[in-house]
This record gives structure tokens, sequence and C-alpha cells, in this order.
């Protein structure tokens, strides 16, 4: 039995997912070591192969389409290793999958505790 | 026997780590949450426990999900913090209380919570973080006990479970043959969502809610479902069940002493409360 329930915009990292993401989330907890980052930035391409990411998962993180890898089963606390690489924070994050520029998505913040 | 003298949650927004390594508590984004924390201070300075058991959640540093457990508990001597991808910098270990952990373990599993437990633990900033914002970055005046539940994977256990899981452990504490005074933490929340087309969704009114109920009706939050919390409080607002854990473990006249609510930090509220527990 098996928990579900629509809630709009909202991803849910279940069995389904976690199934569907696994080799994604493996290499994104690698990323938890130095070492991983500085291979995966000199190459990630190859670094993705190591852990035997599909093409299209690999298209996702070259494009870094944060939205479209969690929809493919990625895990935003593992997700959110591969941002810190890229430099982003979680409100970069949070801009790219609302198709709002950052500050659109601090104002949206903001406007929430008024 | 030990003694709970109450409980402190907080939210452990890895951001404030960074705040706080970098100085920035003054700046006029940081300001309204750092100056909540004061009272704490000087309640804990007056109180001195000994002791700080904390309910809490990993984000993928101790645990991975090849194998996730729905309740763990340290039973170490010594919890180290480590590099969890993002360069926030690591801080020195935490002083474990193996006798006290091994008591609790026993006691659960006596009381049928089957908790995994653990002889090596690293813990991130869902214990870190809250830590340093009540003692600092480098002083360890408190022994701690981390209690970590899966906040991570669905199914996620539920928040009635939770509630009795530190009602379980409030016991336990209770019942240990020592002088330690014990301060309970649960960290996390208050509302907030990092994934999805609805990244950003906080809910002023349902965190409002959820701070008085704490106080005085945490049945009404423990009757909610992992979902309704997911719909309620965000995908990663369901961390609101380690605050409702740490209020379980208050089994006697609980009494409200201080709180702060800051909307945002990062992309969350933040929220900070202080119990009294007699």
């Amino acid at each position: 039995m098996t928990a579900t329930r629509e809630i709009p915009g909202t991803p849910l990292f279940n069995a389904n997912a976690s199934r569907r993401g696994y080799a994604l989330n493996t290499m994104c907890y690698s990323f938890n070591h130095e070492t991983n980052r500085e291979q995966f930035t000199a190459d990630p391409v190859a670094y993705c192969h190591r852990y035997g990411l599909s093409d299209e998962m690999i298209e996702l993180v070259k494009a870094a389409d944060v939205l479209a890898l969690v929809k493919s089963g990625g895990s935003i606390y593992y997700l959110a290793k591969l941002a810190g690489i890229l430099g982003w924070d979680v409100q970069d994050v949070g801009a790219q999958q609302t198709g709002m520029t950052k500050e659109e998505f601090q104002a949206m913040l903001v406007a929430a505790g008024s | 026997m030990a003694t709970i003298i109450g409980g402190i949650t907080t939210s452990h927004i890895p951001a404030i780590g960074g705040a706080i390594a970098s100085g920035k508590q003054e700046e006029p984004y940081w300001k309204p949450l750092f100056d909540g924390y004061p009272p704490v201070h000087e309640w804990l300075a007056e109180q001195q426990p000994d002791v700080a058991v904390v309910f809490y959640n990993d984000h993928g540093l101790n645990w991975f999900v090849d194998a996730m457990p729905t309740f763990s508990v340290g039973a170490a001597d010594l919890y180290a913090n480590a590099d969890e991808g993002w360069g926030l910098p690591e801080l020195p270990s935490f002083p474990g209380h193996p006798g006290l952990s091994w008591h609790i373990i026993e006691s659960l599993v006596e009381d049928s919570f089957d908790v995994v437990m653990c002889q090596e633990m690293v813990v991130d900033h869902g214990l870190v973080v809250p830590y340093q914002l009540l003692w600092g970055s480098d002083e360890r005046p408190v022994q701690v006990v981390p209690i970590c539940v899966n906040t991570v994977l669905h199914p996620m256990p539920r928040p009635d479970r939770c509630h009795a899981l530190g009602q379980a452990v409030g016991r336990a504490i209770e019942a240990f043959p020592g002088n330690e005074k014990v301060v309970v933490l649960g960290t996390g929340g208050l509302s907030h969502q990092l994934d999805g087309e609805r990244a950003g969704f906080i809910n002023k009114d349902f965190d409002l809610q959820c701070m008085d109920a704490i106080v005085n009706d945490p049945n009404w939050i423990a009757k909610h479902s992992i979902l309704d919390l997911v719909e309620l409080s965000g995908a990663q607002g369901v961390e609101l069940v380690l605050w409702l854990a740490m209020r379980g473990s208050l089994l006697g006249d609980v009494t409200e002493l201080h709180r702060n609510y800051h909307i945002p930090i990062s992309n969350t509220g933040a929220g900070l409360m202080l119990l009294g527990n007699r």
C-alpha cells in the first residue's frame, strides 16, 4: 500500500522516485567528498558514466535542469550537493524550478511573511 | 534520576551556519533571526543542562537511500561533523553520552520502538546548526544524544508515532539513574519546500497555529498525516515531526518561555521556541 495524493507542484520522493533516481542520487551522494566534486567538475560526463546514469539523465545533469531531475527521481537533498558544485543556493534552485528570476523568487518569499 | 528541564525547537537551515561562519549576525537580513536567541542563551546559562537529546533529520550525510532507517539513535562517544558537499566549514566533534544513549535504546526497544542503534554516526547541519545557535561553534558544554528521524524518503513515520517516540524517550530519560539535567531539542521546520513547481511555499498561518499547538495541543498536530503536512507545511516542512517528538518527551507541566518567528530565512519560515517542563 502506498499512500498517494496529488499535491500540485509537489513531487514526492517515494519508492517509485527512489528506484528511478537511484543512480543519480548515488552520484550526488558521492559529492560529500571534495575529491569527487573535483573529478565531476573535471569531466562531468565521464563521472556520470561511472555511476551508470542513462544518456537521458546525463543530458539533464549537463543542463542542470533541477525540476526535470526531481521528476526523474532525484531527491532534492542529494541534488542540493550537485547545486553546491554549481555554486547555487536553494533560492537559485527554487527560482529555476518556478520559472522566476531569483529576485522574483526572493520577493515571493518576503511576501509570504507579510 | 535524570531530569528533563525543558525543550527547545529551532530551525536548522544550512545558510544559518554560513551566516555564522562569515559573521553576518548583525546584517539586516539575519538580525531578526539571531535576535531571537539571547533569551534562550540566558535560560541555558541559568539552567546549565548537562545533556541535549536532539531529535533531528539527516540530509544525506550519515544515511543514504541504500538503507534508510526510520528511527536511529546515536550511541557514540563522539560525533564528528563532516563535509556535506556545499562548503560549510566542518566544526569540532560533539561529545556524546553513550550511557544515556544505550539506556534510551534499551528502554525504547522494551517500549516497542525498534530503533537502529549507531555506535558511529556523523552529524550534519540538522544537529550542528542548532548546537551553534544555542552554544556556539567551538564550545561543547553539553553532551549530545542524537535521535534521527527519516524525513527524506517516503514512507516517513506518522506524526503520531513521532509524538509517541518522544513520549517514550521522555519516560526513558526520567528513569535514567543519574543526576543529569537534560534539555530536549527538536530541530528543523517550519514550513518550506525546496523541490517542484511549488518551491518557495511558506505557510505562515499554519506555522503560527503549530507554534501554539506545540505548547497546548500537540495531539492536534499529531492527528495530521505526513501527506497533510506535505500539503500544509511544504515537502520539507514535514520536519515538524521533530518538534512533535521533542514535545512528546516533556511529560510534566509545560510552559512557553520564549518564541521567535521570522520569514524568510533562505526558503523557510524560521521558528524558535523555548518550553519549560516541571
